[in-house]
């Protein structure tokens, strides 16, 4: 293990390190903590300037039920979930066929069609925005959720192709192989025996997509325009213009903004991680 | 698996692939074409295409605005590589099994998770100028108050934190990571041979991290470059522009002054400086692939 264990060293030394992880965590998430102190604060709190002190009265649960009631944020929560879970279960569907076509058949041409996969994964979006603007109005399909979740697939699935083709590149063959002879037909083969061994990097695919699309801010911009469809990271921004003063109630949409990737974040994190990492130690 | 040539086996694969394959194509790479094609036109987004051959590019390289935007993407690649390095000094501080330590790695990464409207509107409020923590922060020291998103030579700076702040995080759980599937035998036979500290680190330790290191340098690259939404949450460009990057420089031209043909050049040129990071990074993997 590097570096040395703390154990090892003195009890002092060992002592300063238990307490200097903490002072450290807390400088880091400060900018963080203010916001979630500001969410609680009063209007009075804030106008007379009280921003990082301790809330003069804790307004925690009015804050909240104010942005609730008096903004569309609970219509941004909706449109983000109706967006994030479609397109989620698509890219990973789609790639899951496809990974393991590129996996487990050799073809001509099957790498270099894992390669487009790869590069245009990584293109910036701008390069794509006018066509796929154009593209989705063309189809009548501006300002629905449903033009933002085909793209979301679309782009995604370079991600995850790349991402599930490198996960089942490693089962072993010989349990394919063995159906083959058998004379199971390969659809068979796909649902009944790759599906099963692939669940562990589908939950790690899934949280981590998961994220990435309720995150997205760009294509909300580019693809939507009515609060009727909105996701909430272009919500909370259109709001901001509005409630220029009302910094509690920006701060509690935040953090509700932030809140459902947080809490996938804490419930798989194993998973995330594993996904996020994934060619971190090998290749 | 050869001699199994099977009817089905052969058409097997353009079944599995095939959906992907399509919506890969209409969604992203007809797009680029599309794009590319559409940089040699003058266009408003609506009315009649005019092919104007390379005068949107020459226009370009005459605009001040795509110099200011260029540099400032220059400015977020230098100084975005700050986080594999500090990311792999937090990892390192953090490598250790204490109690609670598993929770303060996780709250460490927790940055990464926020959208980057959130992030950028926690930086607004750090940096503002008559109550944000930095102000008072540089106060202590007797330092006067800067107004950091609305002074022309700090703003840049001022976002490029705000998005180093997850970009740290993401570098150290990689580190973390790559950390925890070190060879324990070779630290110790390098601990034997007397090797400790920054010895032990820069020839035993970082070889080992090398693969971490290339995935934290290739997104954080990548990362830089599409630095998109903390500049439109947090200035907008501005102020007069100064903050920009090619990605909102593109999206402003395209959108709000209605000149898509334009906005379709600055795109291009973004894709072709973002194109040789792509070209190393499939050279490497592909290289990989093979051995």
């Amino acid at each position: 293990m590097f570096p040395t264990p703390i154990e090892k060293k003195s009890l002092p030394f060992n002592m300063t390190y238990r307490v200097a992880i903490w002072v450290a965590l807390f400088l880091w998430l400060l900018p963080l903590i203010a916001v979630l102190m500001t969410s609680a604060r009063s209007v009075a709190d804030i106008n007379a300037g009280n921003y990082w002190g301790i809330p003069s009265e804790w307004m925690l649960f009015e804050n909240y039920t104010l942005v609730f009631t008096e903004t569309p944020m609970l219509r941004y929560l909706l449109n983000s979930i109706l967006i994030t879970l479609p397109a989620v279960f698509g890219a990973v569907a789609l790639s899951t066929l496809a990974g393991y076509a590129l996996a487990k058949f050799k073809f001509r041409g099957s790498l270099a069609l894992f390669a487009a996969f790869i590069a245009g994964n990584f293109v910036p979006f701008q390069i794509l925005m006018i066509p796929v603007r154009d593209l989705t109005i063309g189809m009548g399909l501006y300002d629905t959720a449903s033009g933002l979740i085909l793209f979301h697939i679309a782009f995604q699935t370079g991600f995850c192709t790349l991402f599930m083709r490198n996960f089942i590149i490693g089962l072993p063959d010989e349990l394919i192989e063995a159906a083959r002879v058998e004379g199971v037909s390969e659809l068979k083969i796909f649902w009944y025996i790759v599906l099963p061994l692939v669940r562990p990097a589908l939950a790690a695919l899934s949280v981590l997509i998961f994220t990435f699309i309720w995150n997205d801010y760009f294509w909300a911009l580019v693809l939507v325009q009515s609060d009727e469809v909105r996701p909430i990271t272009a919500g909370i921004s259109a709001l901001k213009g509005q409630w220029l003063a009302s910094w509690q109630l920006i701060a509690a949409g935040s953090i509700v903004a932030a809140l459902p990737p947080v809490i996938l974040f804490f419930a798989m994190q194993r998973h995330f991680i594993a996904g996020l990492t994934l060619g971190a130690t090998k290749g | 698996m050869q001699n199994l040539h099977s009817k089905q086996q052969k058409w097997m694969p353009v079944v599995f692939l095939a959906p992907a394959v399509v919506l890969f194509t209409v969604y992203v790479m007809f797009p680029i074409l599309q794009s590319i094609w559409l940089s040699f036109y003058e266009w408003d987004g609506l009315g009649e295409k005019t092919f104007i051959g390379f005068s949107n590019y020459r226009e370009l390289f005459d605009d001040y605005q795509f110099w200011v935007a260029l540099k400032n993407n220059l400015y977020w690649m230098v100084f975005f590589m700050l986080a594999p390095p500090i990311g792999l000094a937090i990892a390192l501080f953090l490598n250790q099994k204490v109690m609670g330590i598993r929770l303060v790695k996780s709250m460490f990464f927790f940055p990464f998770v926020l959208s980057q409207v959130v992030v950028g509107l926690v930086f607004s409020w750090f940096y503002d100028p008559s109550f944000g923590l930095f102000n008072k922060a540089i106060g202590l020291f007797g330092m006067e108050p800067v107004a950091v998103l609305s002074d022309e030579n700090w703003v840049t700076f001022g976002i490029i934190v705000a998005g180093l702040w997850p970009q740290i995080a993401y570098c150290m759980i990689l580190y973390l990571t790559g950390l925890n599937n070190l060879s324990p035998d070779q630290i110790e036979a390098a601990r034997l041979d007397g090797a400790h500290g920054w010895k032990m680190l820069r020839f035993v330790i970082l070889p080992q991290l090398r693969p971490a290191t290339f995935i934290a340098v290739v997104v954080t690259v990548i990362g830089a470059l599409r630095s998109f939404d903390l500049v439109a949450t947090m200035t907008s460009g501005g102020p007069f522009g100064s903050s920009s990057v090619l990605a909102y420089f593109m999206y402003e031209q395209s959108i709000f002054n209605y000149r898509a043909g334009y906005g379709a050049a600055i795109a291009t040129v973004l894709f072709v400086i973002m194109d040789i990071y792509i070209a190393y990074f499939l050279w490497r993997m592909l290289k990989s692939e093979k051995a």
